[in-house]
Formats: structure tokens, C-alpha cells, sequence
């Protein structure tokens, strides 16, 4: 058992990388499958505002999953293929019941993925070890992509706000 | 998960395997830390009603501890079956232990969404062997 968050070698620093893979992946794909996965008469009545923002999130989560592929490579580990996870949330995806519980799911996704990065953020500044990246860089790229968490938090929580 | 659920979640396996109170020695190895750091801990659980301790004895879970205790459990379950059956990871045990003090209840019930674990969790765990009985590693679990 390892207690007190800290990252202390690369192996460790690889496999939380992966872990962001992961996360960005199933969001990218539960995206992609809300739309699909609604009646095709709820899939209509989406307004612009919602269609918009899962794109969006799709893409940003593809754009922040290359950026921690592009990490994990430089620390030699091997990553886990889209198709595969994808495979795994075909699998097991429950659908939202209505745009509500789409909203709602994609507040999780933001949130959940700004806890991430954040704990991830302070369990390297924690951390003295010499990783095989630069620090900084690896820094920057975590500080980049929390942020671009935190405008999705409050993008979703907008959008909801001015539904309810 | 934070280090207040790691010692609830270690109290909980101690005293499955000792059938009774956790005794400071086993907790101490259980979460490789020192005799003193476990007293001390205890009696800050202690403090906030989690933990009852006895001396000579050891520490009990109280209700409220178990509850947080077998919720630590499960997130710790999720991240060894997604270790073990996503990632493909063989020593995953290992890892999970270093990894759990990072990972987040929030960011495992995201991890959940992909991973197929049975309705019994964590009651299936087996404390000796590290891991769910019922799971199914690349390289298998009992060893």
C-alpha cells in the first residue's frame, strides 16, 4: 500500500497517463454515443447548444488523449487502443434516459477527468523523482488540459443553469 | 483515495483475516508503515467515531466506518479489476497498491463504466490473496 499522493517513477508516472487515456477515451466515446443512442424523435428535438457541446467534448477529449499518448510514448509504455476501450463501452453503456441525463453525464465526465488531472498535478509537484520527460513540459500539458476541464465544468453547468 | 480511507480499508481486511479486532502489528505491515504511525491514526479515527480501540486488543470498525471501509474497498476492487482486465497489467496488485492513494472515488466510478464487476463487491475480496476471488487476470490470482 503506498500512502501520501505522489508519483515516483516513470513506470507509475506511464501508467497514470494511461489512466487519462482511458478516461478521455470513454468520454469521447460516450459522447459520440448519446446522440446515437437517444429515439430518433429525442435525437431531433436536441437543440444546437447541446449537439454542439458533445462535439465539442468528443473533440477535445480526442486532442487531450494524443497529447497523453504523445507523454506515454516518451516513457516507453504501450497504450491502451481506441477501438478496444470503445469495444468495452459498446459493451457496458447504459444510455442516458432523456437530453437532461445526457447534460448530466457529461457534467460527470468534466468533473471527473478535473479531479483526475488535478490529483495527477499535485502528485507530481509532490514528487522529487526524475522522470524521463521533462518536467516541466509534462507539467504544462497536465496545467493545459485541467484548465480546459474546468471551462467544460462550467460550460455544462451553464448550459443546464439556463435549461433549468 | 485519501490515507484515512486506506487505514479504514486496511482495518477492515485486518480484521477479516484475524477474525476480530485489527492488531496494530498486522496494520502496520498491511500498510507498511510503522507501529507508531498506525496508533497514531488509529486515534485520530477514533476521534471522528470510525474506529473503536480496545487495548491489548485492537481497532474495530464502527457502522459508519465499515460503510466508508466498504466503500474504499470497492474503489480499490475497480482499480485492480481495470488494471487487471483493461490495461492487461500482470502485476497488478503491486500497482494498484501504488496507485490507489492517487486515484480518486470519483475517477474509479468513471473506470467502473468499463469494467464488469460482480453485485457481491468487495464482499468477494479475498484479503489474503490481495484481490476479488472472482477475478480473472491474464495471469491468473492465486498464487
Amino acid at each position: 500500500m503506498s500512502l501520501g499522493q505522489r508519483v515516483s517513477s516513470d513506470h507509475q508516472l506511464a501508467r497514470l497517463l494511461q489512466i487519462g487515456v482511458v478516461l478521455e477515451e470513454v468520454v469521447e466515446s460516450r459522447a459520440a454515443h448519446h446522440l446515437e443512442s437517444l429515439p430518433a424523435d429525442e435525437r431531433e428535438a436536441i437543440d444546437d447548444e447541446v449537439r454542439e457541446l458533445l462535439a465539442e467534448a468528443a473533440e477535445e477529449s480526442a486532442d487531450h488523449r494524443e497529447r497523453l499518448e504523445a507523454l506515454v510514448d516518451e516513457l516507453d509504455a504501450e497504450t491502451v487502443a481506441y477501438e478496444e476501450i470503445n469495444a468495452l463501452v459498446d459493451a457496458r453503456y447504459g444510455p442516458p434516459e432523456d437530453t437532461d441525463g445526457v447534460l448530466y453525464d457529461q457534467l460527470c465526465n468534466e468533473e471527473t477527468a478535473y479531479k483526475f488531472y488535478d490529483d495527477l498535478i499535485g502528485a507530481v509537484e509532490a514528487s522529487d523523482a526524475e522522470f524521463a520527460i521533462d518536467r516541466d513540459r509534462l507539467l504544462e500539458t497536465l496545467y493545459d488540459i485541467r484548465e480546459e476541464e474546468r471551462e467544460g465544468v462550467e460550460e455544462v453547468t451553464e448550459i443546464m443553469e439556463r435549461r433549468a | 483515495m485519501n490515507t484515512a480511507d486506506q487505514y479504514l480499508k486496511a482495518i477492515y481486511l485486518a480484521q477479516r483475516i484475524e477474525e476480530g479486532p485489527a492488531s496494530t502489528g498486522t496494520l502496520a505491515d498491511l500498510l507498511e508503515v510503522s507501529p507508531a504511525s498506525v496508533n497514531e491514526m488509529i486515534g485520530k479515527l477514533e476521534g471522528r467515531d470510525l474506529v473503536e480501540h480496545e487495548k491489548y486488543k485492537g481497532a474495530s470498525l464502527t457502522d459508519e466506518g465499515l460503510e466508508r471501509a466498504h466503500h474504499a474497498l470497492q474503489t480499490y476492487c475497480i482499480i485492480e479489476r481495470f488494471l487487471a482486465n483493461v490495461l492487461e497489467v500482470e502485476e497488478f496488485r503491486d500497482e494498484a497498491r501504488a496507485l490507489e492513494s492517487v486515484i480518486d472515488d470519483t475517477v474509479a466510478e468513471r473506470l467502473d463504466t468499463i469494467i464488469d464487476r460482480p453485485a457481491e463487491c468487495p464482499d468477494c475480496f479475498d484479503p489474503e490473496l490481495d484481490c476479488c476471488e472472482r477475478l480473472e487476470p491474464v495471469d491468473g490470482c492465486a498464487d
